[in-house]
């Protein structure tokens, strides 16, 4: 009896505090929960290694075309550097250079060169061309499937702009006398993202064609007159293949990969030019024998574009890694870490082009491969030579 | 057995009076707790929607200083090359409404035949398996729509409606009138439609199972047939809840991003605006995915941001029209429940 009653006295007063008890246990519960999460998602964000001691990681984050190239770097540099740990996040050329700027990465990736008002935030930052990119116009012509329609700049200009509407136009069928080109409208496809690629395109035809320049003009995205807008390289190629008469630009290496036709252009030396590793090479061979800037300059006026060498395509770019010139300023940054992300771009420009040709990039020539070594070595810690 | 029974009841009893009478100071902290409790869960949605609009107004700041509320709202250019920035949502507004706006005109009716076979026509055999294969349907992520879309289904709706259309009206009615490409306004409406309609139907069924069946047997007595009786009985209690259905269709029309910007054509500017059912378009979503990435200065961050709250202020506009829609429905038949 008098167990029983103490029971139910227990029980009441369990009962009549089981409403607290339930809310705190459910809330300590969700916070327990929610801590462990956390924790959990936190370290699923990290590399494996990266929570072992012992090991460096470099982070950085760009442009998405040059990211098949270094992501194949990351994996092949662990083989020669098993303790360091390359992290590279494609976000885009715009993306990278904001990181850079705001020093949340240890390094930045960027398709085209810091413009003069990007140089004053990011001050001494130091351009590192690691690739070559070339931009090719892919088509989808009925009666036409090989690669080699001629096409030059200024027509290529009219025909983005809408004023040449058909493939048999005199201006297209002049450059093309061997070819029968359907009496069919031409529907021009463009990148509808924001990209380097577009960027590289819009100043080849603002080069090629002054009516272009004033109306529509280069950047990473331009007001298109007419056409159909996909997303990403493969959003174009895919939108080129599956539709009669288009044509649109996207990167070489994507052209060879989806076996979409492409266009011969001509170049300053008036001659009709594949796009080849090879005759983009020749280009940035070309310019870089007239010489390079020095790292932590200016590199806005270094271009590619209508290379006067007689071999090269008119339609190619470098892509920049982007280091500070102090590395010691940046923060998450010690000596042993500054020597280990020096070591991997030097890698990088020398061992790792070997990795290029297979994935569709251009190899840097030996003299681009001189001056970044060139502005390496003038890269510091704290004052001190690396 | 029986006294058994009683000592349980009465011990239930105490256990129960001792839990609702309690000493009195227990109880107003449990309740001030829960109030508590409860009070921050309705508190944090309200947080959250003072946060997204101060963000974003704070961030679109530099675009109506520059371009003006109105001059950014009624402007068509969408210029982002460095010297010549100017930025208008006027085509992106047109296309995402004309877009929603087809999805719905297919979408609703559909879900409405598919939800009134669920529950007025189909033996419950095959209303089971029927129900749980569109609530699946609700869970697929947009951008497989959008996926099958770009690489099967643009195909059929340009060789099997946009070229016939074109073809037969194109020549009278300009409305028809551009050689369809098959990434387009149109297309991005049917398979916007093709996505709402599991989530529109699944709501619309419920809607119409929870009109009781002492209304439909009322109408059946008065003689009614059954297309009679839907269309007094079913449709005029359900009215508001297939409204309902129907604006949270729209609403997710209007947001919806990937698969739009994969099939709508992505035109900017002012070819963006759709002059013709075939026309390329933009709508103020895919647009701030496909720049925000690559905004290289302020102001055209900050002219995405502005879509933002253009894209805002449209979802809140048509919410608040949706509810004064559904609150003259209700005032128009006093019979209705809610």
């Amino acid at each position: 009896m008098i167990t029983n009653s103490i029971i139910s006295k227990i029980m009441s007063k369990f009962i009549k505090n089981s409403l607290v008890i339930v809310v705190m246990t459910s809330l300590l519960l969700t916070g327990v929960m929610t801590v462990s999460m956390s924790q959990r998602s936190f370290a699923q964000l990290l590399p494996k290694q990266m929570q072992t001691p012992g090991q460096t990681s470099i982070n950085g984050a760009g442009a998405t075309f040059p990211f098949p190239l270094i992501d194949t770097w990351r994996v092949e540099y662990q083989k020669v550097k098993p303790d360091v740990n390359i992290n590279y996040q494609s976000i885009g050329s715009g993306g990278g250079v904001k990181q850079f700027t705001a020093k949340t990465v240890d390094f930045g990736a960027s398709d085209a060169p810091l413009t003069a008002a990007e140089r004053a935030k990011a001050t001494n930052a130091v351009h590192i061309p690691e690739t070559i990119g070339s931009v090719v116009a892919a088509y989808n012509i009925p009666g036409i499937p090989d690669k080699g329609l001629k096409l030059t700049g200024p027509v290529l200009a009219d025909i983005f702009s809408g004023k040449i509407k058909k493939w048999n136009d005199p201006q297209i069928q002049s450059l093309n006398p061997d070819k029968k080109l359907p009496d069919a409208n031409i529907v021009t496809v463009h990148r509808s993202d924001g990209s380097g690629t577009t960027f590289v395109w819009t100043s080849f035809l603002s080069k090629s064609s002054p009516q272009w320049n004033q109306t529509i003009g280069a950047s990473k995205s331009v007001q298109w007159p007419s056409g159909v807008g996909a997303p990403g390289n493969e959003g174009v190629a895919n939108a080129i293949k599956g539709s009669p008469n288009t044509i649109g630009y996207i990167e070489l290496n994507y052209a060879l990969n989806t076996k979409t036709p492409y266009a011969f252009i001509k170049n300053s030396a008036g001659k009709f030019v594949e796009p080849t590793l090879d005759t983009v090479k020749q280009a940035a061979t070309d310019v870089a024998s007239k010489g390079l800037p020095k790292g932590d300059a200016s590199w806005e006026k270094v271009t590619l574009l209508n290379d006067k060498a007689s071999g090269a395509y008119p339609i190619a770019s470098f892509t920049y890694l982007l280091i500070p010139k102090d590395l010691g300023k940046s923060p998450n940054m010690n000596e042993a870490k500054a020597k280990a992300l020096v070591d991997f771009i030097k890698w990088a420009i020398t061992d790792g082009q070997n990795f290029s040709s297979k994935l569709g990039y251009v190899p840097l020539p030996d003299q681009v491969v001189k001056a970044d070594q060139e502005s390496l070595k003038s890269l510091t810690f704290n004052g001190k030579p690396i | 057995m029986t006294s058994g029974s009683v000592h349980i009841n009465t011990d239930i009893k105490k256990k129960v009076s001792s839990f609702l009478v309690g000493s009195n100071k227990n109880r107003r902290f449990g309740d001030k707790l829960f109030h508590g409790l409860v009070f921050g869960t309705a508190a944090y949605t309200l947080f959250i929607i003072v946060i997204v609009v101060f963000s974003v107004g704070a961030g679109s700041i530099k675009i109506f200083s520059q371009e003006g509320f109105i001059g950014f709202v009624t402007g068509t250019a969408w210029n982002a090359v460095e010297g010549r920035e100017s930025y208008g949502a006027l085509p992106y507004i047109i296309g995402t409404l004309m877009s929603s706006g087809i999805a719905l005109l297919i979408g609703v009716p559909m879900s409405m035949g598919v939800a009134y076979f669920l529950v007025e026509m189909a033996p419950s055999r095959v209303s089971g398996p029927l129900s749980f294969i569109i609530e699946l349907l609700a869970a697929v992520p947009s951008i497989i729509y959008g996926l099958w879309a770009l690489f099967v289904f643009r195909f059929l709706i340009k060789d099997w409606i946009e070229t016939p259309l074109y073809n037969t009206l194109g020549s009278y009615i300009p409305f028809f009138n551009q050689a369809p490409f098959g990434l387009d306004v149109f297309t991005a409406g049917i398979v916007l439609a093709i996505m709402i309609i599991p989530i529109v139907s699944s709501i619309s069924r419920d809607v119409m199972k929870a009109v009781p069946d002492s209304q439909r047997e009322a109408a059946y007595s008065l003689g009614a047939t059954r297309w009679e009786t839907s269309r007094m009985a079913v449709f005029p209690y359900g009215k508001s809840g297939l409204l309902g259905a129907s604006i949270l269709g729209f609403g997710r029309a209007v947001g919806e991003t990937m698969l739009v910007t994969l099939i709508i054509g992505n035109a900017i500017g002012p070819s963006a605006i759709p002059t013709t059912l075939f026309s390329q378009s933009q709508t103020l979503s895919s647009l701030i995915a496909n720049e925000f990435n690559e905004a290289s200065s302020d102001l055209q961050l900050s002219a995405l941001i502005g879509l933002g709250a253009v894209l805002l202020i449209i979802t809140m506009i048509i919410n608040i029209g949706a509810r004064i829609m559904v609150s003259r429905m209700v005032k128009v038949s006093p019979g209705g429940r809610e």
